[in-house]
């Protein structure tokens, strides 16, 4: 042990985490996903799960790397990943998530005020509210800038009107923070990044229900609501450049989603599901020759995928500056998810189309509404045609039509 | 591009500037019209014998620098990019076999002068047209016979590494073997070469036949990696001046989309390349998945990329005069070699139980 110990010089701080687990992590809760993803809605959480987010809150550990000042962790990269492994370890998860953490609060802390900051980063940071996003409107999906809401100068306050649309959890969500139009003669520089009361009078939610069934998104309404204007991050007309910064963080945060969409379909690797399904040869092999090799091909993608994925990371700690890399990510991230999908239902033949009710099985109902879901990863957070449209612009120097 | 050491940063530089300066691809057109029977340019592969590059996977106690297969990649990707024709690639591996292999007088007798540049070493593998048939080349009394077709730089080779029914063995000297060559669409180096009662000398089992093919298939898809991203560079360039309906080419969207869809698949490509390569250097065990994941991505993104320059450099591109049909055909031959895509999918496959 001695010499395990001097050879990870972060040996005392994995001690104290794995002190500090073993004392405030509820067992009951191993391998259970206890994250309260703002797309999942109010949950009615277990006495065990209130102690535990309670417990991580107080530490700052749901949000490690962030300034303990605000109520964050302080913890370099390093630590957190220690804290990352020993959370694995015993199969702990994060409690606190949402748009606040993978988002907001990241972009606040660099652009927001030290009172806005006061205000916001330790209450999202302790999981008390709930964050959802107002940039999407029902003329400004791709075209963002082109944006309608318009927030009115009345002195003291802004008055804001129009609608957003799209706003995963709005239902739920105490606050907003919206992209909004201070200036109608400017396209970008008329935009101005505002945070909004959710239960201030004159905002409506309505969700909108998808075709996997499930209702995450919401049209919302603005009448003449009014927003302090300390509210404002930012200058007026900085808007868009705010904006374009979280949509960084939610664009890195997204970018996982091939990688830790899981290799198991069922509990199971893909290729046992098909051939459990769809029988083996003589020689053992997945008895449909086409879809063995398409299930190749997609497990080669995954690969070339993961790889992608720790190459850029590894490039960026070598600090080589940003990698070209990291611009392919999403795109990447939402066809091997997709491809999952549909690899998925064809195998279990109808059994995987089921909707509800009897005759499938848990994992097979599940199957139909992941496919369906899934056909968001590429319209979301920047549609794959907007990404290719800034990977030919940005990387490769494409010109805009004249 | 990798996380390199400062060794392996400068020798990627120095082997892009040499590439660029002194053998441009304009250096292959001459190379291609004037068809010097040893395929190669004798000038350059004495410079590059000098600058040590022969011996960058051979043992520093040979001769070589021993800095291995991801240092000797970059090179290889480098002289990719501008489709230099030279036996680096070949040599590699064949040395790898010897300094592998059991016989201490083989090593001592050629690893120094490969690594030297001084002769020129390669595998004498297939005996068909398609990589990954039965291998009937017998050895009886320490003489081996049987034909190899298509064995890269096989018109110059003083050594030949030589796969056999049960094992590797090492061909050198001209006792017992015959070059015939085979004039392909890269306008490289290929020959068969018929050995009859050749004296052969053991270097290893059927092991050490599949690692070393391996590290050929890595070190070709290294030169793939090289090849597609000067050709896509090249015809990103092209879309820039090009003009059709008053537009530059590069300013429609659909061209930008297939541009994008090209550099994605290219990124992946690095991944798989570079991952096979450090797979080498640590002598994983997984070796072979990560060699047939990467000469499958290599050949699929090397294809798209190369018909991509083909039909987006318009009538241009299917002239001689234009470069682009020098990385379509060497592309379509480096695919072939060692096992296309297919062949890799399905050894893939096989290896996770699919």
């Amino acid at each position: 042990m001695a010499s395990a110990a001097e050879s990870d010089p972060l040996a005392a701080f994995r001690e104290d985490v794995r002190n500090w687990l073993a004392a405030h992590f509820p067992k009951s809760l191993a391998y259970k996903d206890v994250g309260l993803s703002a797309l999942e809605g109010p949950q009615d959480p277990s006495a065990d799960e209130a102690a535990w987010t309670r417990a991580m809150g107080e530490k700052g550990w749901g949000v490690p790397t962030w300034p303990s000042a605000y109520g964050g962790g302080g913890l370099s990269r390093a630590e957190a990943r220690v804290l990352q492994d020993e959370m694995a370890r015993i199969g702990a998860s994060n409690p606190i998530g949402g748009m606040g953490v993978m988002m907001f609060g990241p972009t606040l802390l660099e652009y927001g005020t030290e009172e806005q900051k006061q205000e916001h980063i330790p209450r999202i940071a302790r999981n008390e509210v709930r964050w959802c996003q107002g940039y999407s409107e029902p003329g400004a999906g791709s075209d963002l800038a082109a944006l309608q809401m318009f927030a009115e100068d009345k002195g003291d306050h802004y008055l804001v009107n129009g609608q957003k649309t799209w706003t995963s959890g709005g239902q739920w969500a105490d606050k907003c923070f919206a992209l909004v139009r201070t200036d109608k003669t400017k396209k970008h520089e008329g935009i101005s990044f505002l945070l909004i009361d959710m239960d201030s009078p004159g905002v409506e939610v309505k969700p909108i229900r998808l075709i996997s069934g499930s209702s995450p998104f919401c049209e919302t309404f603005f009448t003449d609501v009014k927003v302090p204007k300390g509210n404002l991050v930012g200058r007026e007309g900085e808007g868009w450049t705010i904006g374009k910064r979280l949509l960084q963080h939610e664009r890195s945060s997204l970018s996982g989603g091939g990688g830790s969409a899981g290799r198991l379909l069922a509990g199971k690797p893909l290729s046992q599901v098909a051939k459990d399904y769809r029988g083996t040869d003589a020689d053992g092999r997945l008895s449909d020759a086409d879809l063995r090799m398409r299930l190749v091909r997609h497990e080669m993608d995954t690969r070339a995928f993961m790889l992608t994925l720790r190459r850029a990371a590894l490039e960026a700690k070598s600090n080589q500056g940003p990698s070209a890399a990291t611009s392919i990510m999403k795109n990447v991230g939402a066809r091997i998810t997709q491809d999952r999908a549909e690899l998925g239902i064809e195998i279990m033949g109808m059994n995987g189309l089921g909707w509800e009710g009897e005759g499938f099985t848990d994992a097979e109902l599940a199957q139909t509404r992941t496919w369906l879901w899934g056909k968001a990863v590429s319209i979301y957070g920047g549609s794959s045609e907007i990404q290719n449209n800034i990977v030919a612009k940005r990387i490769l120097g494409m010109l805009d039509h004249q | 591009m990798a996380v390199l050491t400062e060794e392996q940063t400068m020798l990627r530089d120095m082997a892009r500037e040499w590439a660029d300066n002194e053998s441009p691809v304009t250096a292959f057109r001459k190379l291609r019209d004037a068809a010097p029977a040893e395929g190669y340019d004798a000038a350059a592969w004495g410079e590059i014998g000098q600058m040590g590059w022969g011996g960058i996977v051979i043992p520093e106690g040979q001769g070589g620098s021993a800095l291995g297969y991801l240092s000797l990649g970059m090179v290889v990707e480098q002289l990719g990019r501008n489709l230099a024709a030279s036996p680096l690639a070949s040599t590699g591996p064949a040395a790898s076999a010897i300094a592998l292999g059991e016989d201490d007088a083989a090593k001592a007798e050629w690893l120094g002068r490969i690594a030297a540049g001084e002769v020129v070493a390669t595998l004498a593998i297939d005996e068909g047209p398609v990589h990954g048939a039965a291998i009937a080349t017998r050895v009886e009394g320490g003489r081996l016979t049987g034909t190899k077709l298509f064995v890269t730089e096989g018109d110059s080779a003083a050594v030949f590494v030589v796969a056999a029914e049960d094992g590797l063995y090492l061909v050198a000297g001209t006792d017992g073997v015959t070059r015939s060559p085979r004039r392909m669409a890269d306008a490289r180096s290929h020959a068969e070469v018929r050995f009859a009662a050749a004296p052969a000398t053991r270097l290893g089992g059927v092991d050490l036949t599949a690692k070393v093919v391996d590290y050929a298939a890595a070190l070709a898809a290294a030169e793939m990696l090289g090849l597609a991203e000067q050709a896509f560079a090249t015809t990103n360039d092209y879309l820039k001046t090009r003009v059709q309906f008053g537009q530059a080419l590069s300013t429609f969207q659909a061209l930008q989309h297939r541009m994008a869809k090209m550099l994605t698949e290219l990124e992946l490509m690095r991944s798989v390349v570079e991952g096979a390569l450090e797979a080498i250097d640590a002598g994983r065990s997984d070796l072979d998945q990560a060699v047939s994941l990467a000469k499958s991505v290599a050949g699929d993104t090397a294809r798209l990329v190369t018909r991509e320059m083909i039909q987006l450099h318009g009538g241009i591109g299917m002239t001689d005069e234009h470069d682009a049909g020098f990385y379509m055909k060497r592309a379509a031959v480096l695919e072939a070699m060692w096992g296309n895509a297919a062949f890799h999918r399905e050894r893939f496959a096989r290896l996770n139980g699919y």
